[in-house]
C-alpha cells in the first residue's frame, strides 16, 4: 500500500499484508490440487466413484480450514476496527470538510477561517474531521492518513486524522460524483503546531487590500463582472457561496482542487477557460473579458495571501 | 440403435406435431425453449460486443495519464453503459436466458419449459429493455451516473437529462423479463422433471439454475422498488431520496445492494452449474460430494441475501452493523470453499482430459479462488474502507464476474456447441484461444489491484501523471486488447465450425446428463420418448437408455397424441400427469413490443400514449389467454 503515515493507516496496512500472506497460502493449496490432478491424469488404475477420500479433503479444506482461518481474520478485523473509527468525542481540533461538485470547502469552527482544497492540520494532534456535503455524495479519503468516509446529504460523518509528521498528504474524492469526479483532489498539509497556528491566524484576517494599480483594477473587476456571485472574499462585498472562498487564494498551492498549480500564468488560463483544465467545472469562462482585466484579476487574486 | 417401423412412425408423428413455422415468422412466434435459448444467445453476444467496445474505448482513454480520447461526459456514459450492459444485457441473459433455457428442459428430460409462451415473452421483454437502453446511447443520452446510480447524483436536480430515465425504465423492463424467466424455471424444475428424477438425481446445473431463480425472484423486487421510487422522484417530484423533505439517499443504496449482492451470486451460480457439468464429463468421474455441492449452491444463494451492507462500509454505519455484515460476508466463503474443493477433488480422483471446455473450467477455478480471496479481504471492514471505490475493487469484481462467471460460460459455449449445432469446434484453436483469453484476463485485471492499492479511485476518466499510475494502466490497456483479440478468435472458431465443423453425433464428449441422450441438434420435442431416470448421470446409465428405445417401440410415454410432455411430483419425481403444452404464438412478441413501446412513451413523458398502449397490451393479454389449447 502507499506508505502509511499514521497509526490507523499502518494498522490497515498490516491487515493487508497479513491477509495477502494468508491468501497466498490458500491459493497455493488450490493450485497444488489442480497440479496434482494434472500429474495423475494418465495413472494406471481405473477411476473410482468412491467419495470417501474426497469427502475428507472437501470437508477439511472447504469447511474446517475456512472456519478456523475466517475466525482468526474476524478477530483481527474487530481488533483493527477501533483504530480506524471516528474519535469517540470531540478532540482538540475539529475541522468541517464540506464536499461540493467539485471542490472541498474547509472550515475551522470557532474561527473565521474558510479555505478550499487544502486542509492544514498540526502534527501530532488528533483532528476530528466532520465530513458533510452540500450536493451529491462524495467520499473523503487521504490514503496515507486513514480510511475513507463518505459525505452523505443529511448526515455528519466523522473521521480522525492524527499525523505525527509534517508533510503534504494527497487526498481525493472516492465516490463518483459527476463529471468533475476525477478532478476533485485536495492536500492535507501537516505542519508543526506553531507553524499551523501562524497559518491559522493569517487565514483569519480578512483579505489584504490590493497593492498596486493592476490589483486595484482586479478587485473592481472581481466585484463587477460576476465573480462575487459565486465566491466570497472576506473584507469585500463578495459573499457568494457557490465556489471556493478566495479570501487567501494567493496562499494556496493549487487551483481547482489540485487540477493546476497556482501560478499567474495558469490562473490566467483558468479564468479564461476553466473547461480546458477541468471539463464540466461549474465555473464559467471569462475569455470575453479584455485580457487586461483578466491579468488584473490574476494580480489581485495572487496578492490575496 | 436400430429403429423399427412402428417407432419410426411414432417419431414422424412427433415431428409433425412439434413442427413450427419456417423462416422469420417461426423465430418471431416460437415457443421452443431451444430456439428461445438461441435468440438469447445471439442477442446477449451482440450486447457483449457493445459492452466490450465500450471497455476498449475506456481502456484507450486510461492507457496514459491525461489523455483526451474522450471527455468525462462521454466516459461516464461509457462506464455506466459498460456496467449495465455486461450485467443485465450480457451475463444474466447468456447464463440464464441462453444456457438455462436451452439446457434445463433437456437435462431434466422434458419437452419444453413449463410456460413456453411466457418464456418467449421473457425474451422479447429482454430484447426490448436492451433496445431501450441502447436507444439512449444512440441519441446521446445514455445514463451516466454509474451502474449503481447513487442518488442524489441520479436525481433530477443533478442529472436533469433523460439518461437516468433510460436506466431506470430499461432496468424495470429488464427485471420483469428476468422475473418471468425465474418463475418459469422454478416451476419447470419443480414439475417437469422426467419420471424417476427425484431431487437427488437432478443434475447440479439445474440446482444452480434453481438457486439462481430463487435469488432472482426475491432480489429483483428490491431493485424494481428502488427504480420506481427514483422515477417517482424524478418524474413526479416525490421525495423518497430527498433529505430536505424527509427522504434518505441511503435508502437507495440499501435497496440497490439488497438486490445487488444476491445479483453477484445470480451471476456466478450458473457458472458453478456449468463447472459441475463439464468436470464430470472430462474426468470420467461423478461429481465428488454431490449432496454437499447441491446444498452449497442453495446456501450461497440464501446467505447472499445477508451481506449487502459490505458495499456500504464507508457510509458511516454503526460498528455493530458492520461487524454483523462482515461476519455474514465471511460465512458465505464456506459454501464456496466446499464447491472449490469438490471441483478440485473430482479432478484429482478422476482422469481429466484437458480439452477446451475443461481448460476454461480450470481457469475459472483459479479466477474464482483469486477473486474470492480478494473478496474476503473486502469483508475485512477497515481494509474495505481503505480500498473501496478504488481500482482494487474493479480488479476484484472483474476476477469474479469476468474470470469466474464468464469463463465457464465460454467453456460452456465450446462444450454445448456440438449439441446445438451438430458440429465440432476446432479443438487446437479452442485450446489456443483459452490461453490467449486466460493470459489476457490476467494482464488486464491484475495490475488494477496495484493501481487501486496505490490509491487510484474508480470511475475517473483520467488521472494526473505525477501520481505514477501510468504503467499499471498501460499494461491493463494492452491486456484488454490482447483479451479482445482472443475473444475474436473464439467467435471465429465457433462461427466457422458452425458451417464446416465435423459432424458431432449425439454425445461427442461422453457427457452424463440427458441432453447428450438425444440427437445433436435435438428435435423440437427433445426426446422421442420421455426418458426414465435412475441416477444423476442418466446418459451414463446405458441400460436405462436402451429401455427408452424399447419404450419407443411400445409407445410408452411417447405422447404422440398431441403437443405434450409429462409432469412429475416436485420431490420424488413420480409421474403425475400428462400436460398439454401451448405451441407457437404471435402474442408474446406482440406483448413484448407493446410493453417496450409503453415504456418508451413513459420515458418521453407521453403518459396518455403510454396508457393507450397499456390498454392495447391488456387486449393482447386477453387474446393470448383465449387461445390456449383445450385439454385433451
Amino acid at each position: 500500500m502507499t506508505n502509511p503515515a499514521t497509526g490507523p493507516a499502518r494498522d490497515i496496512d498490516t491487515l493487508w499484508w497479513a491477509m495477502l500472506a494468508g491468501a497466498m497460502v490458500v491459493f497455493a493449496a488450490v493450485v497444488a490440487l489442480l497440479v496434482l490432478a494434472f500429474v495423475r491424469r494418465h495413472r494406471a488404475d481405473d477411476v473410482s466413484h468412491d467419495d470417501r477420500g474426497a469427502y475428507k479433503v472437501i470437508v477439511g479444506g472447504g469447511l474446517a480450514a475456512p472456519i478456523v482461518v475466517l475466525a482468526i481474520l474476524f478477530g483481527f478485523v474487530i481488533h483493527v476496527m477501533p483504530a480506524t473509527s471516528a474519535p469517540p468525542g470531540p478532540t482538540k481540533l475539529t475541522i468541517d470538510v464540506i464536499g461540493h461538485q467539485w471542490f472541498w470547502e474547509v472550515r475551522y469552527p470557532g474561527t473565521a477561517v474558510v479555505t478550499a482544497n487544502e486542509i492544514h492540520i498540526p502534527a501530532g494532534t488528533a483532528v476530528d474531521v466532520r465530513a458533510t456535503t452540500v450536493d451529491v455524495i462524495h467520499s473523503f479519503w487521504v490514503p496515507r492518513l486513514n480510511r475513507k468516509i463518505d459525505m452523505i446529504p443529511g448526515r455528519v460523518n466523522r473521521i480522525e486524522l492524527d499525523a505525527p509528521d509534517p508533510g503534504v498528504y494527497r487526498g481525493q474524492c472516492s465516490e463518483f460524483c459527476g463529471v468533475g469526479h476525477a478532478e476533485m483532489a485536495f492536500d492535507v498539509i501537516v505542519q508543526p503546531p506553531h507553524a499551523f497556528l501562524a497559518w491559522l491566524h493569517a487565514q483569519e484576517r480578512p483579505a489584504a487590500p490590493p497593492a498596486g494599480a493592476a490589483a486595484r483594477l482586479g478587485r473592481r473587476t472581481f466585484l463587477t463582472v460576476g465573480c462575487e456571485d459565486c465566491h466570497t472574499i472576506r473584507g469585500t462585498a463578495a459573499a457568494g457561496r457557490v465556489g471556493p472562498d478566495l479570501t487567501h487564494v494567493g496562499s494556496r498551492r493549487t487551483v481547482a482542487a489540485l487540477t493546476i498549480p497556482n501560478t499567474p500564468r495558469m490562473l490566467f488560463d483558468w479564468i479564461s477557460n476553466p473547461q480546458r483544465a477541468k471539463p464540466g467545472s461549474r465555473m464559467p469562462g471569462f475569455a470575453s473579458l479584455p485580457a487586461a482585466e483578466r491579468h488584473a484579476l490574476v494580480a489581485y487574486l495572487e496578492g490575496l495571501r | 440403435m436400430a429403429i423399427g417401423t412402428v417407432a419410426r412412425e411414432r417419431v414422424e408423428r412427433l415431428d409433425r406435431i412439434w413442427q413450427e413455422r419456417p423462416g422469420l415468422t417461426g423465430w418471431l412466434t416460437t415457443t421452443d425453449h431451444k430456439r428461445i435459448g438461441i435468440l438469447y444467445l445471439a442477442t446477449s453476444l451482440v450486447f457483449f460486443a457493445a459492452g466490450g467496445a465500450e471497455a476498449l474505448v475506456m481502456r484507450t482513454q486510461l492507457a496514459e495519464p491525461e489523455r483526451r480520447v474522450v471527455g468525462p461526459g462521454t466516459y461516464d456514459q461509457l462506464m455506466t453503459m459498460h456496467g449495465v450492459t455486461m450485467i443485465f444485457l450480457f451475463v444474466i441473459p447468456l447464463s440464464i436466458g441462453a444456457f438455462g433455457n436451452y439446457l434445463v428442459p433437456l437435462m431434466i428430460g422434458s419437452r419444453d419449459m413449463a410456460f413456453p409462451r411466457m418464456n418467449a415473452l421473457s425474451y422479447w421483454l429482454f430484447l426490448g429493455s436492451g433496445v431501450l437502453l441502447y436507444s439512449g446511447l444512440a441519441l446521446g443520452h445514455a445514463p451516466d451516473a454509474g451502474w449503481f446510480d447513487y442518488v442524489p447524483l441520479a436525481s433530477r436536480k443533478y442529472s436533469p437529462g433523460p439518461g437516468v430515465d433510460y436506466y431506470a425504465l430499461g432496468l424495470i423492463l429488464n427485471g420483469i423479463s428476468s422475473t418471468l424467466a425465474a418463475a418459469n424455471f422454478l416451476v419447470t424444475i419443480a414439475r417437469l422433471r422426467a419420471p424417476g428424477m427425484s431431487l437427488n438425481r437432478m443434475p447440479l446445473f439445474c440446482f444452480a439454475i434453481l438457486a439462481t431463480s430463487f435469488s432472482l425472484v426475491f432480489a429483483l423486487p428490491a431493485l424494481t422498488t428502488d427504480l420506481v421510487f427514483l422515477e417517482l422522484d424524478r418524474k413526479f417530484g416525490l421525495h423518497f431520496f430527498d433529505v430536505g423533505r424527509g427522504g434518505d439517499p441511503l435508502l437507495w443504496q440499501d435497496l440497490f445492494w439488497i438486490f445487488g449482492h444476491p445479483e453477484v451470486y445470480i451471476i456466478v451460480l450458473p457458472a458453478f452449474g456449468i463447472a459441475t457439468s463439464i468436470i464430470p464429463t472430462f474426468t470420467r468421474r461423478r461429481m465428488a460430494a454431490f449432496p454437499l455441492v447441491a446444498l452449497a449452491e442453495l446456501l450461497v444463494a440464501f446467505i447472499g441475501f445477508g451481506v449487502w451492507v459490505h458495499h456500504m462500509f464507508a457510509t458511516g454505519l454503526p460498528e455493530i452493523t458492520m461487524i454483523f455484515f462482515a461476519a455474514a460476508s465471511l460465512i458465505i466463503v464456506i459454501p464456496s470453499g466446499i464447491q472449490i474443493f469438490a471441483w478440485c477433488m473430482t479432478m484429482v480422483t478422476g482422469k481429466p482430459e484437458y480439452r477446451t471446455p475443461l481448460l476454461f473450467i480450470v481457469g475459472f477455478i483459479l479466477f474464482f479462488v483469486f477473486g474470492g480471496l480478494s473478496g474476503i479481504m473486502l469483508a475485512a471492514v477497515p481494509f474495505d474502507q481503505q480500498v473501496t471505490d478504488t481500482y482494487f475493487v474493479v480488479a476484484h469484481f472483474h476476477y469474479v464476474i469476468w474470470g469466474a462467471a464468464v469463463f465457464p460460460l465460454l467453456g460452456g459455449l465450446y462444450y454445448w456447441f456440438p449439441k446445438v449445432t451438430g458440429r465440432m469446434y476446432h479443438e487446437t484453436l479452442g485450446q489456443a484461444t483459452f490461453w490467449l483469453v486466460f493470459i489476457g484476463t490476467n494482464v488486464t485485471f491484475f495490475p488494477m489491484h496495484i493501481s487501486g492499492l496505490l490509491g487510484m479511485p474508480r470511475r475517473v476518466w483520467t488521472y494526473p501523471s505525477a501520481l505514477g499510475w501510468g504503467p499499471e494502466n498501460l499494461v491493463s490497456t494492452l491486456g484488454a486488447f490482447f483479451l479482445a483479440g482472443g475473444l475474436v478468435l473464439l467467435a471465429a472458431n465457433l462461427i466457422v465450425s458452425g458451417f464446416r465443423g465435423k459432424p458431432a453425433g449425439p454425445n461427442p464428449f461422453g457427457g452424463a446428463t440427458l441432453e447428450w441422450a438425444t440427437s445433436s441438434p435435438p428435435p423440437p420435442y427433445n426426446f422421442a420418448v420421455i426418458p426414465e431416470v435412475t441416477s444423476a448421470y442418466a446418459t451414463w446409465d446405458e441400460p436405462d437408455r436402451e429401455r427408452d428405445a424399447a419404450r419407443l417401440e411400445r409407445g410408452e410415454l411417447v405422447l404422440e397424441g398431441g403437443h405434450r410432455t409429462t409432469s412429475t411430483t416436485p420431490v420424488d419425481g413420480r409421474l403425475d400427469e400428462i400436460l398439454d403444452m401451448p405451441s407457437e404464438s404471435p402474442w408474446p412478441v406482440t406483448l413484448g413490443f407493446l410493453a417496450t413501446l409503453g415504456f418508451a412513451f413513459v420515458l418521453s413523458n407521453h403518459l396518455v400514449m403510454a396508457a393507450g398502449v397499456g390498454v392495447l397490451a391488456a387486449a393482447v393479454l386477453a387474446a393470448w389467454h383465449s387461445n390456449e389449447p383445450e385439454a385433451a
